[in-house]
């Protein structure tokens, strides 16, 4: 019996710095958010402005969609808008925001096999690489950027579920690990600016396909509903949500540049 | 190969800046390991001794288990204490998701059947040379036991030290309950994996060279600690 | 009193073997029983079954008077290689007697007087792991010595040690015998018999072939067998 009480206290004791200071929220995003760097800039101006301090839980969108179905978090902060509304619909969200979009690019090798390179119509580009069955890295794994590929797919007039052949190469891996892949392998890969831009291991890989707005990626924001789960802060919730969207926000969020470049435009209504 | 060099450098350089964010990466990773070994060896160490010196039907089957047990894959684990500890799940009222102290639960099931497994094997060969003489002094069941587990405690030490190990090098578990939050649950194992999956390779590889010099030195510690604690007892 | 020890038609059986098959016999209080017997013999099984370390398969060991916690507290057991625990030679003897439920400043105070009795005060603090094989024993010897059993039993307690440390060992066996305690030892050590004893019971696989007085087994032998024992010329088996 005492071994147990010792348990528990040893548990609570390192848990207790997070149940002292209260002020602070569980927000799931996505690993590409993550990773671009945007909360590490974001964040800390919110919390200095408000004292409420943010913890991101980044993982792929299926995930933190998840966890918001769970209640484990109070806020969802992704970029899948059909996902997101199948979300509310089944009443685990509030209210969706748009608040910003990135794009993303499609990367591939500089000896570019498929000649894709130059084009503007990511569709076309699709089409191409797939007659000259070039390798192509896939995330598959139910993140934004992987429906998104989908979706792309199905414009270019491809059942790329039927018609993958080996050069498709479907890892179920997050961003940088596939970017990791495509690397290793000279591979085309579709991916958000973002996370190719802070990317450090590019070998020979280039950005060959930008600027079509079949790229744009709409990131929304929605407070996890407290009716279904009681558990969730839904005031300091609710001034994350009301800040991302308020002019500040937005400006913070268009403030925040790679090498001079800038890599979210906000655009809440 | 010049990756492997440059990673050295970034680890050594990590370690002279003596950069903040680092240590305080290394110190939870520390804090979450040692509290899980301890719960581990407080829960474990009884556990398998009770198991080596007890007879009861089902006993053979319970220690094939326990020792299938120490192949627990982590993610696994944390996957399965994670959906205890949401709040949709039975425990989710204790609020420890995403913090400290759900990777401190998931790593302590992790290392508890190493621990368990390897002190059953240790008793039960001990158990041979003393059980007569303990039985003779009235000495058994549970009390006898833990009197062997502190008789044979130098030998412990490599069980314990097994656990220290399995967890301080585990990602899995403590990726899922984590959450792998920067500035509260983010650890070792989880910046090596992050910065990897960013691509930044030779600084991955230079926190985990890092890791592994600190895991080095906790052995080393123990190691000291046990040859002066065995002059004086023999 | 927990004395005497009545074994009735008591068999041991293990691995498919008989080792005991049914031996009848009554320890009483009194003189320093010796049993003798060749390797093999049984003479370990049976000194375990009378002291409780081993059920028997079949038939009956009884002491008379006390719950199983008296007759089991007024025992205690040395055997042929000492058990030491880990820890300084006082704490061993510390530690028996607090399994024992002795306490406090007796607990302290036994010990002492034990350590003592046997020679070993001073290495009361040393390891008992480093301590000379007979020193070792002596040890064991005094941890059964603080606890004051009614009865010993001895398990070939020389077997292991040169002449000298065996001299010592006697001597302490026999001080135990003179403050009263009932001494049961197995031996192959026909000297040691001599020496000790009072009452020889001779076992031959796994039974009772004679009982007698040390003087009389040694020099008029009922049977063949003890005779051939005491000759040296029994086979092994």
């Amino acid at each position: 019996m005492e071994l147990r009480t010792l348990l528990v206290a040893l548990v609570l004791c390192l848990s207790a710095p997070a149940q002292a200071e209260d002020r602070f929220i569980t927000v799931s995003s996505t690993t590409s958010t993550e990773q671009s760097g945007l909360f590490k800039h974001l964040l800390p101006i919110f919390e200095k402005k408000t004292g409420i301090q943010v913890r991101v839980v980044a993982v792929g969108t299926g995930q933190a969609l998840d966890i918001g179905r769970r209640g484990d978090a109070d806020v969802v902060f992704v970029h899948a808008k059909p996902l997101e509304e199948k979300f509310l619909a089944e009443g685990h969200g509030v209210k969706r925001l748009d608040v910003m979009y990135n794009d993303f690019v499609l990367i591939g090798p500089k000896a570019d096999p498929a000649k894709v390179a130059g084009t503007k119509d990511i569709v076309a580009a699709l089409q191409k690489i797939k007659a000259a069955q070039a390798p192509f890295v896939s995330r598959g794994d139910k993140s934004g950027t992987h429906f998104a590929e989908l979706t792309l797919w199905k414009d270019a007039g491809i059942d790329i579920a039927k018609d993958k052949g080996p050069w498709y190469r479907d890892t179920g891996q997050g961003m940088g690990p596939a970017l990791n892949t495509a690397a290793g392998m000279n591979a085309y890969i579709l991916s958000d600016r973002g996370t190719w831009l802070s990317f450090k291991n590019r070998a020979d890989l280039v950005i060959v396909v930008e600027g079509d707005k079949r790229l744009f990626n709409q990131y929304g924001v929605m407070l996890v509903n407290p009716a279904q789960h009681p558990n969730v802060k839904k005031e300091m919730g609710q001034a994350f949500i009301d800040w991302l969207v308020s002019p500040e926000g937005q400006k913070a969020i268009a403030d925040y540049k790679i090498g001079g470049e800038q890599l979210f435009f906000p655009n809440a209504k | 190969m010049h990756e492997i060099s440059y990673s050295v450098a970034e680890g050594l350089r990590l370690v002279a800046t003596l950069d903040l964010r680092l240590w305080e990466i290394v110190g939870l990773s520390l804090a979450v390991s040692l509290s899980a070994v301890a719960a581990a060896a407080l829960l474990g160490l009884p556990l398998g001794a009770a198991l080596a010196v007890g007879r009861f039907p089902g006993r053979r089957a319970l220690v094939v288990v326990l020792n299938a047990l120490m192949g627990l894959p982590p993610v696994v684990v944390g996957l399965v204490v994670y959906l205890l500890l949401s709040r949709a799940g039975p425990l989710g009222a204790l609020g420890l998701l995403f913090t400290p102290g759900a990777m401190v639960v998931a790593q302590t099931v992790l290392i508890l059947p190493i621990i368990a497994a390897l002190c059953r094997q240790a008793v039960e060969d001990a158990w041979r040379e003393y059980e007569e003489q303990l039985r003779s002094l009235g000495v058994e069941g549970l009390d006898a036991a833990l009197t062997l587990v502190w008789d044979i405690r130098f030998s412990l030490m490599t069980a314990v030290l097994a656990g220290l190990g399995r967890a301080c090098a585990e990602v899995g578990a403590v990726m899922i309950v984590g959450g792998n939050i920067d500035g509260v649950t983010r650890v070792m194992t989880t910046t090596i994996a992050l910065e990897t999956s960013k691509g930044d390779l030779p600084l991955a590889l230079g926190l985990g060279l890092v890791l592994i010099a600190i895991v080095l030195g906790l052995n080393a510690a123990a190691d000291v600690v046990k040859v002066a604690a065995q002059r004086r007892v023999g | 009193m927990i004395l005497p020890l009545r074994l009735e038609r008591a068999s041991f059986s293990a691995a498919g073997r008989e080792i005991i098959p049914a031996l009848s016999l009554e320890i009483a209080a009194g003189p320093t029983t010796v049993i003798l017997g060749a390797n093999g013999a049984g003479k370990s099984v049976m000194m375990r079954l009378m002291h409780g370390l081993l059920a028997p398969s079949g038939g009956r060991v009884e002491w008379s008077g006390g719950d199983a916690r008296r007759t089991r507290r007024q025992q205690a057991m040395v055997f042929q290689r000492p058990v030491l625990l880990r820890r300084s030679a006082r704490a061993n003897v510390v530690f028996a007697l607090k399994a024992a439920g002795v306490t406090g400043i007796e607990c302290q105070y036994r010990a002492d007087e034990a350590l003592q009795e046997v020679g070993l005060t001073h290495v009361a603090h040393r390891p008992a792991r480093v301590l000379s094989g007979g020193e070792q024993q002596r040890l064991a010897l005094a941890r059964a010595w603080a606890l004051h059993p009614e009865v010993l039993f001895l398990d070939e307690p020389t077997a292991s040690l040169d002449p000298s440390a065996t001299r010592e060992i006697e001597t302490v066996i026999k001080a135990f015998d003179a403050a009263g305690t009932k001494i049961v030892m197995a031996t192959h050590n026909l000297g040691q018999a001599r020496r000790l004893g009072d009452e020889v019971v001779y076992l031959h696989q796994g039974r009772v072939l004679e009982r007698a007085p040390v003087e009389q087994f040694f020099s008029r032998p009922a049977t063949a067998e003890a005779a051939a024992f005491i000759k040296g010329e029994l086979p092994w088996n």
